[in-house]
């Protein structure tokens, strides 16, 4: 795979190494002189300098063979367009942008730049995750597919404790593919039981959530009520 | 007409004062309350006794635009020094508050001629320059 990473930052350069350790072919590209230097000292030929938001820059970077492009600069206007120019001109497959201000993550939507990775959102789904009050932690969302994966705790006398998987009322267009139970991760048959206390993880169509919590809620409860 | 301009730089400022010259409806957006001197210099009056409006925001916060007036916009011109900033919130302009008209200054030539055939009117200033001066050096008189 070949993949170009835009801004060598803690974010770009870290990713870029990663990418390199995993034996993928990597191009990081840098607009600002200094930090070229700095960066170019361990990557070497890995690290372009120059304005990736240039089209000559991109071209020159190879965006025309690129499998996947990565914006992480630190200004959310060059990560929108450079990712905008690598989807729509040069036909990239895939793209990911990174979001510095959370509030201009509408503008990455608006513009079709998916996925936008904010950092204040993955801190805020850790929490979550760490928080179980929540009830409801969404793990992924897979906007162009439609689906998304939750993460639910089953509660005390809810409707799915102690139950087959096969025998919990679930709409259409869900499905419990993961059980969490003492530590350990496993992938349910239909015949598997849920216990209360257990995680289920659940992929789903958008918009199912009101119809699954009750399920799993204790006593019947809504979760977050 | 109403017209939103975004940047008052040398740009943006000339443009502004021409246009409410002409008699239309000006709204200028700029992130620097300075630079409002530049509608006020060359008049008489100041840029709101003439009837000009004056926004201090930053184009990218949703509110700014809004408050300066952007769903009553029939003409939104992106005039600010950075050619990124410019084609995002033109493409905003565009696509969410659906302004008809929508202009955007882009110094980068490749960019300009892209994001035009794209449905933006970009202005090129650097292109301007490049064909003038090839004109001028190229003529044979």
């Amino acid at each position: 795979m070949y993949v170009i990473v835009v801004g060598a930052g803690k974010v770009g350069w870290n990713l870029a190494r990663e990418l390199i350790a995993k034996d993928q072919e990597v191009t990081l590209v840098e607009s600002d002189h200094r930090r070229y230097r700095i960066v170019e000292e361990e990557l070497e030929h890995a690290v372009q300098y120059g304005d990736a938001t240039e089209l000559w820059v991109l071209e020159r970077a190879g965006i025309q063979r690129a499998d996947l492009v990565i914006a992480v600069t630190g200004d959310d206007e060059d990560n929108i367009l450079i990712c905008q120019v690598a989807k729509e001109k040069y036909g990239v497959q895939r793209i990911v942008a990174r979001v510095n201000n959370p509030r201009n993550l509408q503008h990455f939507k608006l513009l079709g730049i998916q996925p936008a990775v904010s950092a204040t959102d993955l801190i805020l789904r850790l929490i979550e995750h760490e928080v179980p009050e929540y009830g409801l932690v969404q793990l992924l969302a897979l906007e162009e597919e439609r689906l998304e994966i939750i993460e639910l705790e089953v509660g005390e006398g809810s409707p799915a404790a102690g139950r087959r998987v096969q025998d919990v009322p679930l709409p259409d267009g869900s499905l419990i593919i993961s059980v969490l139970r003492d530590g350990a991760g496993f992938v349910p048959k239909a015949d598997s039981m849920i216990e209360a206390g257990d995680q289920v993880l659940l992929i789903l169509d958008p918009g199912l959530e009101q119809a699954i919590t009750p399920q799993f809620a204790p006593n019947g409860a809504s979760p977050n009520g | 007409m109403f017209i939103l301009i975004v940047g008052a730089g040398r740009v943006g400022s000339a443009v502004a004062k021409q246009a409410l010259e002409a008699g239309h409806e000006v709204s200028v957006l700029d992130t620097d309350p300075l630079s409002h001197e530049r509608l006020d210099r060359d008049q008489s009056a100041s840029w709101e006794d003439a009837g000009g409006r004056f926004t201090v925001g930053t184009a990218l916060e949703v509110d700014a635009l809004i408050e300066a007036g952007i769903e009553q916009a029939g003409v939104f011109i992106a005039a600010t020094s950075g050619d990124n900033t410019n084609l995002v919130i033109a493409q905003i302009a565009q696509r969410r508050f659906k302004v008809p008209k929508v202009v955007v200054r882009v110094a980068d030539p490749g960019r300009a001629a892209w994001y035009g055939e794209q449905g933006l009117i970009t202005i090129c200033p650097t292109q301007v320059a490049i064909d003038q001066a090839t004109r001028v050096a190229l003529a044979t008189n």
